[in-house]
């Protein structure tokens, strides 16, 4: 089978646009939450967010001006914009540059929701009797496929074009999938990511289901807390990160950057039985998960350096830390470093799993582990199992070779990707 | 209110939700929704949300987070129907 490397990186974070700038504010320990008085002012509990910052200036530099006339679909401005910088950074054409349809590169970009404030928009239009003045603008924007076909078009891709979806773990997900068909041989270039829409809409029936923290509202950079034992709810975000998947024989014959290999991986699910449900996980199913990834990554467990986990902070991280602690039959001294990239950036929803693998990447690239800032006061039952200094607060610089990143979702859905230091 | 028409009237709301019909039938203040009723814990907003239909309330975040019990519950009823 083929070997599956990483050969782009794009992402539209709420601590940073674009891979310089994410870089720099994840090495810096950068929150990307902020008050938003939008949430305020519809009277939400939870009036802190990631929302991304991006310009005008940015979005003409991925869309022209007809596209953008009309355009109010966050999910695909975030995963264009991604998408596009991870392509090029992978030394691929994209645009007029591409003539015919490259039939060996696909892309597999997921979402949960897309153009929700389009959808809004012209669900106003048509209960004023005004469908006719739509135009032509809904459709391609709230789609849920709207983010593939997109990047489909920009990039000429003749491969698999897609979208996926499955809750917080869709960004993981798409990143196994690209991996499988590469490995499989059914293509040999994978865009892969997810992106989600932010705003108010959106994070409505989160907010509603008190699982968003209300306690953080006047310290919006300490707001979201993985690990702590203050945590009392995720912060909503919103962004998307992308990975061009490559195998290694392509990227070879092209010269191309290679930044990681994916050594394997895993996708399961509780089946909402057990303490498994629609919104809470079955703990075998996490660890097996975890434990499958492993033996399909060919590792054993010491192996692994670096955990970067779901860590949302709310009151389920202790259970996810326990999980880790059995799946790889790790703990005190022996148990990897722990990284939470939610701490920077909130819970990025569908674009969560997609964003902390780029980061997960450019770790392992660039051999550092990032601060987890807002865990000073670590929680009691994760401190019993993990030593303080495995849970670093301040930026280290350090030779990473094996980074596992899983991610959780509603429906009690589980992903796990083993990256390692790519050698030839 | 009366203790015993407050409880019942908590008992109604919670019934549709529960897991557990034996414990529902002995249902007292030492009650706890997850554990003894097996409520999903996601729809505990569901159970307060009705409780203040039922009741005619306005339930904060704050006095949300007690109502994990049904002695919490009765007292977080009793507090906002007094000040009303």
């Amino acid at each position: 089978m083929n070997r599956v490397v990483i050969t782009g990186l794009g992402v539209v974070s709420p601590n940073g646009a674009g891979i310089p700038a994410f870089t720099e504010a994840i090495r810096q320990g950068v929150s990307g939450i902020r008050y938003d008085p939008q949430l305020e002012a519809l009277d939400f509990s939870c009036r802190i967010a990631g929302t991304p910052e991006v310009t005008e200036a940015m979005k003409l530099q991925y869309f022209d001006p007809l596209e953008l006339k009309g355009f109010n679909s966050g999910a695909v401005l975030y995963g264009v914009m991604a998408g596009m910088e991870a392509w090029q950074a992978a030394g691929l054409p994209a645009g007029a540059a591409v003539q015919q349809p490259d039939w060996d590169s696909g892309v597999i970009f997921g979402t949960g929701s897309s153009g929700v404030d389009k959808m809004r928009e012209a669900i106003y239009r048509v209960d004023e009797l005004q469908v006719r003045r739509l135009g032509s603008t809904v459709i391609s924007q709230t789609m849920t496929s709207s983010i593939s076909a997109w990047l489909g078009g920009k990039l000429g891709l003749g491969n698999q074009v897609t979208t996926n979806s499955s809750a917080c773990t869709t960004g993981a997900e798409s990143v196994l999938m690209a991996y499988e068909r590469i490995r499989a041989g059914k293509a040999r270039r994978m865009l892969a990511g997810s992106t989600t829409d932010g705003g108010a809409y959106v994070w409505a029936g989160f907010d509603a289901m008190k699982v968003c923290t209300f306690k953080n509202n006047d310290r919006p950079a300490a707001g979201s807390r993985p690990m702590s034992a203050s945590a009392s709810g995720f912060v909503p975000g919103a962004g998307a990160g992308a990975l061009v998947v490559e195998s290694l024989e392509s990227a070879l014959e092209r010269n191309a950057p290679i930044y990681a290999e994916i050594a394997g991986g895993h996708i399961n699910s509780g089946g909402q039985r057990n303490e498994g449900s629609m919104t809470a996980p079955n703990s075998e199913a996490v660890q097996r998960c975890i434990r499958e990834a492993v033996r399909d990554a060919g590792m054993h467990p010491d192996e692994i350096d670096v955990i970067n986990g779901h860590l949302t902070a709310t009151s389920k991280d202790a259970t996810e830390v326990v999980n880790w602690s059995q799946a790889l039959n790790r703990s005190g001294e022996q148990f990897p470093y722990v990284n939470a990239l939610k701490c920077m950036i909130g819970h990025c929803l569908s674009a969560a799993g997609s964003i902390e693998l780029v980061a997960a990447v450019l770790q392992l690239q660039q051999g550092f582990l990032f601060p987890n800032i807002n865990t000073e006061d670590l929680h009691p039952e994760i401190a019993a199992i993990v030593p303080r200094e495995k849970i670093p607060q301040q930026l280290v610089q350090k030779d990473l070779q094996v980074i596992a990143k899983a991610s959780f979702g509603f429906g009690d859905v589980n992903a796990c990707v083993i990256l390692k230091k790519y050698k030839p | 209110m009366d203790k015993t028409t407050l409880m019942a009237t908590i008992k109604e709301v919670v019934q549709p939700y529960t897991k557990n019909p034996e414990a529902l039938a002995t249902l007292n203040e030492d009650t706890d929704f997850i554990r003894d009723l097996k409520i999903n814990s996601a729809n505990l907003v569901d159970v307060v949300l009705d409780v203040e239909e039922k009741f005619n309330i306005v339930i904060d975040n704050d006095s949300m987070e007690k109502m994990i019990n049904v002695r919490a519950a009765m007292e977080v009823v009793e507090n906002k129907l007094a000040a009303s």
